[in-house]
């Protein structure tokens, strides 16, 4: 019973227009549309690090949470690239990662969109081109979009899928 | 920083016959024979001292080996040795310590140093389509250097029998985490072995850090391990300090600390919601998932970043907090507490989940202690071991932390431990704002004249970070070691995975949740 009171007790606490962060609903309502529209109401996300420092990760996950509740726009995080609309890739290619990060998008379906998340995997960040990093994930395989910020918070997260999305209409 | 241990290294080696030089600089070490390094650690070991990190530096001439060794209550201690001029080879210390087996494989990766003796020299870091040749933490070789793609293999352990086979796990994982990969043995369900391949996100960290001046290591810091960035920044910052003999104003100490604890909160809240998650149990998780946003956008609003990146700087921090500041964080501290203590009722009184907890992934305590098992992982069996009340550095020599120590040390003992730091931080972070020091935050960095060395210890949220920093005579970075804890606790997930059924993995390897970034470096 506890449980119940407590998840009563919480409510909903997705953010609607009223609240302070009015741009999650706004934005998401227009990523639901093109996703309705080109994805028949689903876009599958597989995340790769290719050699983020985790926090990109951590900015990633909120999406999930409560406040911002990314599957009720239509995107959800799958397991295998088999699976999978869309890549979102962090970090700067490690030279260890080179090799998994083609084999993944090889094995995504075609036609594919790849999202470079962070500014690590937009430019290489603080880790640039070295001996171990490739730098910029667009150095390693093809990228349509990037989402700038170290690491991007979920407000740009979305924008950024959002812009992602509309660059293919 | 206490270095108490150091005279009684220095006695205890005296005793056993192993002539050491003794440097008693800031900070001090004790200087051995190479010939000597294996008694060294002989004598060490016996004497049940900690290894806490092994790490080589490049000299004019040759190479150094150095040490660095921790006792409950006396702190720290910092041993090396050179290498004859020209030799390569150096005596391994692993068959005293564990722990020192893949930071004697990393010394061997990246300086090209052979350790003798090592009863595994297969490359670590450095994976099969890198170069034999190619050593990149010595002077010679540019950091720029781009490496040609050779062919090799890494040879896994294998077994054999009836019905044992192999399940490969990664490096891509089925989730939003960072790449590894893990090598199963299994028979029907049951795991027989566990053989983490890691390195996947080496980035040259190490190396990238050299010639930078401090400032500007101090972004790369920050970028280690993105969720332990205060404390990775902290302790190298604390390094730089004591190598410049700089001292900060207490109240940027204070603010640290602060941020340090309000870190360790929301990835001990994080981190307990996922757990429960991989046993299925999404409401726990929702709800930690909520309050470590909320302590992520109060960071946003008061600090400027929502994981407190880059706000510890050389000289101290770089926000200030007000007396409005102040009274919000003590108010959503002391909720957030209060919310974690009814949510722990609810964990204990929660069947289905204690099930899955108790007893699964257990490391004993004679294990842990064998191989220095560091934080949440080694307190949940016994490992009575926290650097904030062990190396006893501002501002907790004020405010010592009460450590949670717990024997069971399965999946249950390690939520319980953080359960109960989440309290303890919330304790501090309120008596921290309380007694706030006034005065400056920042006292600038001054770029040090004179060659100088710095060892700093701190306590992240997932256990003790060592950075060790030498400077040039210039004040640029000659050397910067980092021993993120995963270095030591990933020994401790292979160790726990060895009592588990395959399904539970997942769960057992969150209630680690070691890094992968911290490791690889």
């Amino acid at each position: 019973m506890k449980i119940f009171r407590k998840i009563l007790r919480t409510g909903v606490i997705t953010e609607t227009p009223a609240s302070p962060e009015a741009e999650i609903e706004d934005l998401g309502k227009r990523i639901s549309a093109i996703i309705q529209r080109r994805y028949r109401g689903s876009l599958a996300i597989r995340q790769v690090d290719a050699g983020s420092c985790n926090a990109c990760e951590l900015e990633i996950h909120a999406l999930n949470n409560p406040y911002y509740d990314l599957e009720r726009f239509g995107i959800h995080f799958v397991a295998s690239p088999r699976h999978a609309d869309m890549l979102l890739v962090t970090g700067p290619v490690t030279r260890n990662m080179e090799t998994a990060l083609k084999m993944t998008l090889a094995a995504v379906a075609e036609p594919t969109l790849v999202v470079a998340a962070g500014d690590c995997a937009a430019c290489g960040g603080e880790f640039g081109v070295s001996y171990a990093s490739l730098g910029a994930v667009n150095n390693v395989i093809p990228v349509d979009a990037v989402i700038r910020g170290c690491p991007p918070t979920p407000l740009s997260l979305l924008q950024g899928l959002l812009a992602a999305l509309g660059r293919r209409t | 920083m206490r270095f108490a241990l150091h005279a009684q290294l220095n006695t205890l080696l005296t005793q056993g016959g192993v002539a050491a030089q003794d440097f008693s600089t800031e900070p001090p070490s004790l200087h051995i024979a190479i010939a000597q390094w294996k008694a060294t650690a002989k004598l060490a070991r016996e004497a049940r001292l900690r290894l806490v990190a092994l790490w080589a530096a490049a000299e004019d001439e040759s190479f150094t080996i150095h040490a660095a060794f921790a006792q409950k209550d006396h702190g720290y201690a910092l041993a090396s040795t050179t290498l004859d001029a020209h030799a390569n080879t150096f005596p391994s210390i692993t068959p005293y310590y564990v722990a020192a087996a893949r930071m004697e494989r990393v010394i061997h990766d990246l300086f090209g140093l052979i350790p003798d003796g090592h009863p595994d020299t297969r490359p670590w870091l450095k994976h099969e389509h890198w170069p034999a040749n190619a050593f990149p933490l010595r002077k010679s070789f540019a950091a720029a250097t781009q490496l040609p793609r050779v062919e090799g293999r890494y040879r896994f352990i294998e077994a054999e029998g009836d019905g044992v086979y192999e399940i490969p796990v990664g490096p891509v994982h089925a989730g939003i985490i960072e790449p590894g990969h893990f090598r199963f043995l299994a028979v029907g369900e049951q795991i027989l072995n566990l053989e983490e391949r890691l390195g996947y996100v080496h980035k040259g960290i190490e190396k990238a850090m050299e010639g930078r001046d401090v400032p500007a290591g101090a972004r790369l810091a920050a970028r280690v391990s993105g969720d332990a960035t205060v404390a990775h920044s902290w302790a190298y910052c604390q390094a730089a300090e004591q190598a410049a003999g700089l001292e900060i104003p207490p109240r940027a100490a204070a603010l640290r600390a602060l941020l340090c604890e309000r870190e360790r909160l929301a990835n001990h809240i994080g981190d307990i919601g996922a757990v429960c998650n991989d046993a299925a149990w999404s409401f726990m998780h929702m709800q930690c998932q909520r309050l470590r946003e909320d302590l992520a956008r109060s960071h946003l609003q008061l600090f400027g970043h929502r994981l407190l990146m880059d706000c510890i700087q050389p000289g101290g921090v770089t926000r200030n907090v007000d007396n409005d500041g102040i009274r919000q964080l003590l108010t959503q501290t002391r909720a957030v507490a209060a919310e974690m203590r009814e949510l722990y009722d609810t964990y204990e009184n929660h069947t289905p989940i204690r099930e899955r907890v108790i007893d699964s992934g257990v490391v004993t305590t004679a294990d842990a202690a064998d191989i220095g098992l560091l934080g949440y992982a080694g307190r949940s069996a016994e490992q009575d071991c926290d650097a904030r009340r062990d190396a006893a550095y501002a501002p907790y020599d004020r405010h010592p932390p009460r450590v949670a120590v717990c024997r069971g040390g399965d999946v249950a003992a390690r939520l319980w431990v953080r359960f109960a730091e989440i309290q303890d931080s919330a304790r501090l972070i309120d008596t921290l704002l309380r007694e706030l020091p006034d005065g400056a935050v920042y006292t600038g960095w001054h770029t040090p004249q004179d060659a100088g060395c710095g060892f700093a210890v701190i306590e992240s949220w997932r256990g003790e970070i060592v950075t060790w920093l030498r400077l040039t005579a210039h004040g640029a970075i000659d050397r910067c070691h980092i021993r993120d804890p995963s270095m030591i606790n990933w020994l401790g997930l292979e160790l726990a995975a060895r009592e588990v059924p395959v399904p539970d993995f997942p769960l057992n390897n969150k209630s680690f949740n070691c890094s992968y970034s911290g490791h690889d470096l």
